[in-house]
């Protein structure tokens, strides 16, 4: 296994998106940290770079390397490995080089400017994104041979994930308000992983008072140790559900 | 060696194998005959593993290859396109595959040293010609000394000279007792390679002969006047 997941990773690396990725990561947290003597609008940069710039990459870069490495794939299934193992191999190079580059472009100088609970707090998010995220690259690219479909499919998740979602809980937030719905918001936020990043972040920063009541309510419960806890396990299920559903797809795929 | 058994494979509605039963012994060299799409490239793509039959079992050395892997060891597949990781060069594709079977065996580098690659070892996949690439993939194929060698349209592509190389290496190999499998459409190439012969015909075995009965049976002298006369005969019926 070690084999492949190095000549994955080597490949990666010799792709200079991933090496651009990380330096772009790092001017605009550099610069953001180095604004203020305060750190507060250097987390805000970052948290908007978890949310929106780290799903977008990983899952975009992870997409189009899938089915560029359609022929290496082919290759490999001929020799004597195991599907599952090629799979695997793929999936952990990809997060390796994706969350190295997180931890590389932003999670140092989130370790130099906010070494606190807030600042691993980020890192740790930040990292759990990638993976997340990768891992719906995964999902999309076996759903569909055609690659601009597959490639479709990555941008509309994202999307999804990172704008519409947030559109719809607002518009359900207006429509039932007469109705006691706060309990149920929580868990709607478990349906997108950028929400439980957002709010896990957020709480952090003690931004929550300006959440109003579902603000209170989202403290009660991600406040909590046993809530962070919970919270923490579901950004890992969305890691390893999509993941293994596209596993399995793998296993029973012609090629 | 290889045991094919009730063997059958639908992509979606389309049937592309049904019902195939075959079996190869040690030492046989078998063409696999047929019109364009009657499912060649798919039994053997179900041999080696990258196509899931639907229904059926594929035995090898008695034992299942579903959800098997080792077996694929004792095999060395030439496809009919080879298709490569455009970026990497000849010599770290060689290397690469070497490292993944991690094999402490005696390498076979005769194709290697006979196509003169190391010549373009430093060459990425891409800037290579057709016939360049089968050179690879024949040479990959050899290279570790499998039980089983499977070769899709081998010489296909490949020029006179190079395809006669290739052809007295599929001898050489034939002679120290290995199964060999090769699909082709030159009929005339497979003259004194092969000892039997499977015809193929809408994912269904036409016949599965040896060489000697199917040329007494018809009174010809060479392969592929032998196969046109069967099928006369099937279109005359």
């Amino acid at each position: 296994m070690n084999r492949i997941i190095r000549i994955i990773f080597l490949d990666i690396l010799k792709n200079k998106i991933v090496l651009a990725y990380t330096i772009i990561l790092g001017i605009l947290s550099w610069s953001s940290f180095g604004l203020e003597d305060n750190s507060a609008k250097g987390l805000l940069t970052i948290l908007n770079i978890i949310l929106f710039t780290v799903p977008l990459v990983s899952i975009l870069f992870a997409t189009i390397y899938l089915y560029n490495s359609s022929e290496f794939i082919e290759l490999l299934l001929s020799q004597p490995i195991k599907r599952k193992k090629i799979w695997l191999s793929l999936f952990l190079g990809l997060s390796l080089s994706m969350v190295l580059a997180f931890f590389i472009g932003a999670g140092i100088p989130l370790l130099v400017y906010a070494p606190d609970s807030v600042g691993i707090m980020m890192l740790v998010v930040g990292c759990l994104i990638s993976l997340v995220f990768v891992a719906l690259a995964f999902l999309s690219s076996i759903l569909t041979r055609d690659k601009s479909k597959g490639i479709g499919i990555a941008i509309m998740s994202w999307l999804y994930f990172a704008l519409l979602f947030d559109g719809i809980v607002l518009f359900l937030l207006f429509q039932f308000s007469d109705y006691p719905i706060e309990k149920a918001m929580v868990a709607v936020t478990a349906l997108s992983p950028i929400d439980l990043a957002r709010i896990q972040i957020l709480l952090q920063l003690d931004a929550s008072a300006m959440m109003g009541y579902t603000g209170a309510i989202f403290k009660d419960f991600f406040g909590t140790s046993l809530g962070l806890l919970i919270s923490f396990l579901l950004l890992c299920l969305w890691v390893v559900v999509p993941f293994f559903i596209s596993l399995i797809k793998f296993k029973n795929k012609d090629l | 060696m290889i045991e094919i058994k009730k063997l059958n494979k639908k992509f979606g509605k389309l049937e592309v194998l049904s019902d195939v039963n075959l079996t190869f012994k040690k030492g046989e060299c078998i063409a696999l005959i047929g019109p364009n799409g009657c499912g060649k490239t798919t039994l053997i793509k179900s041999i080696l593993g990258m196509v899931i039959p639907t229904k059926g079992d594929v035995l090898f050395n008695q034992k299942s290859i579903l959800k098997e892997y080792l077996y694929r060891e004792q095999i060395g597949y030439m496809p009919q396109i080879g298709r490569y990781p455009d970026y990497m060069t000849v010599g770290q594709i060689i290397e690469m595959i070497k490292k993944i079977r991690n094999s402490n065996q005696t390498l076979d580098e005769d194709l290697l040293k006979a196509f003169d690659l190391e010549k373009i070892f430093d060459k990425q996949m891409r800037t290579l010609s057709g016939g360049t690439t089968q050179k690879v993939s024949a040479t990959l194929a050899f290279l570790f000394n499998p039980e089983v060698l499977i070769l899709d349209e081998p010489t296909a592509g490949l020029d006179p000279l190079a395809s006669e190389i290739l052809k007295d290496k599929i001898i050489k190999e034939k002679e120290k007792g290995k199964l060999i499998l090769i699909t082709s459409h030159l009929l005339s190439e497979l003259d004194d390679m092969i000892t039997q012969i499977i015809f193929m015909q809408d994912g269904k075995v036409h016949f599965h002969k040896t060489i000697a009965d199917l040329l007494e049976s018809t009174n010809e002298q060479k392969i592929s006047k032998a196969i046109a006369k069967i099928l006369k005969s099937q279109s005359n019926e």
